[in-house]
């Protein structure tokens, strides 16, 4: 068996996901980062991005983080983040809407948002 | 139906009506209570592992931030009191912004200014009969706060004490908040939230057991305490109003709850005191009724000889 880590993906809110993974990539605000286990100790400025956690069962998770932090000791990951969405549970057409509606209003945040889960999206 | 007895029949329906709508304000806060409880809970992964990750950075460095460094001589500090938007709570907001008072005194002492942001109608309303400056404020979410209205509130604090002091900025920051122990217990407490005090949440840590980890930061520990410190005040705040919420509904529905018993029993002593009136009407008419006829008895007696 592989060796796992274990992953907690947090939002403000909510706890969004938690299990075992094998590696997990995550973009940070001096680029992207990948874990594996065993990784050094490591606390992480995470820049809005995808997030992909490779799970233990060979499947993929893929979520829209906006801003937050990653931090990994013991073998256990967490990724904290304000906002946090799974590419499963974005609505596609609403996250396009929304992009459409940020370019109009040129509101640069929300448009960045929205462009981070359409391409979770894509990703997925 | 005589004029005592009409006057104890309607208020006994008023009474009555009274009782039903404490009855359903009891039960609508007794199921709010439930939801707010589980929302605490949702919002507690987040803000442990906030906590851990400030710990990790203020124990794993030697990393100086404005926002963890004591001033030498603190002139000022800002203190965020939560109450709520809506009366009928009880003691609730009393409660907190009696000690909101305390605190404000024991800065005072201190030799501190104090600046006061207010969330919820009811401690707005207090300082504005009182005339009192109030630097900002915020209503309408008392009951059910979102993680965006904490960071609405954050903003305009972390603003403040990254100024400088002397350009109206503070040097503390403090939160009165009601904390939410059981459903029958809630305490107004006072927290400060800033300057972090490092040693106290390394204490904390070690006292646990915990021993952490020799992290590597990425970018550098102090871009990671920069980031991390806004969004733990965030979050403590957001954690305060949560509390807070929960709190409120446990006091409305214990207010609403002895509100509805008084009801009750002030039913029960008025139908009695209608019917002892009834009663009385009765006596009083029959004697009324049996004198009459003793009377006419005694009357025709009388002609009778």
């Amino acid at each position: 068996m592989a060796a796992e880590l274990h992953v907690e993906l947090v939002a403000a809110d909510r706890s969004v996901w938690s299990g075992e993974a094998t590696l997990v990539v995550a973009r940070t605000t001096s680029g992207d980062i990948g874990i594996m286990p065993g990784h050094q100790p490591l606390l992480g400025v995470l820049e809005s991005g995808p997030v992909t956690i490779r799970t233990s069962e060979g499947g993929t998770v893929i979520a829209a983080v906006h801003g937050g932090f990653i931090s990994f000791a013991d073998n256990k990951l967490s990724l904290l983040a304000e906002i946090v969405e799974l590419a499963d549970e974005i609505d596609v057409q609403r996250a396009e809407r929304a992009l459409e509606r940020a370019k109009s209003d040129a509101d640069a945040a929300a448009e960045r948002r929205a462009e981070i889960r359409l391409r979770a999206v894509a990703v997925h | 139906m005589g004029a005592q007895l009409r006057v104890y029949k309607r208020r006994i329906q008023a009474v009555t009506a009274t009782k039903k709508i404490t009855k359903a304000m009891e039960m609508i806060a007794a199921s709010r209570i439930v939801k707010a409880q589980r929302k605490v809970a949702a919002s507690m992964p987040y803000a442990t592992e906030l906590t851990r990750a400030v710990t990790a950075v203020a124990t794993g460095s030697n990393a100086k931030h404005p926002l963890t460094t004591e001033a030498e001589a603190p002139t000022r500090a800002a203190v965020l009191l939560v109450t709520s938007d809506r009366g009928l709570a009880g003691g609730y907001s009393s409660n907190a912004i009696k000690a909101a008072e305390r605190l404000r005194e024991r800065l005072a002492g201190e030799g501190k200014e104090v600046d006061t942001y207010i969330v919820g109608r009811k401690g707005v309303a207090y300082y504005g009969f009182r005339e009192r400056k109030v630097e900002e404020f915020w209503t309408g979410f008392t009951d059910n706060p979102a993680y965006s209205d904490a960071k609405r509130i954050a903003a305009p604090l972390i603003e403040a004490i990254q100024k400088e002091t002397a350009e109206g900025g503070v040097d503390e920051l403090h939160i009165v908040f009601t904390e939410f122990v059981s459903m029958m217990t809630q305490n107004a407490v006072d927290d400060r939230m800033l300057p972090l005090s490092l040693d106290e949440v390394a204490e904390e840590s070690t006292r646990k057991g915990e021993i952490l980890p020799l992290f590597e930061f990425e970018p550098s520990a102090e871009d990671v305490l920069d980031a991390l410190l806004p969004r733990y005040v965030e979050s403590r705040i957001y954690n305060a109003l949560l509390q807070a919420a929960a709190s409120e509904h446990a006091a409305r529905r214990r207010a609403m709850k002895s509100a509805t018993d008084n009801a009750g029993d002030l039913i029960k002593s008025l139908s009695r005191l209608a019917n002892a009136a009834r009663q009385a009407e009765i006596t009083q008419e029959i004697s009324e009724i049996v004198g009459g006829a003793s009377a006419l008895a005694d009357a025709t007696a009388g002609s009778d000889k």
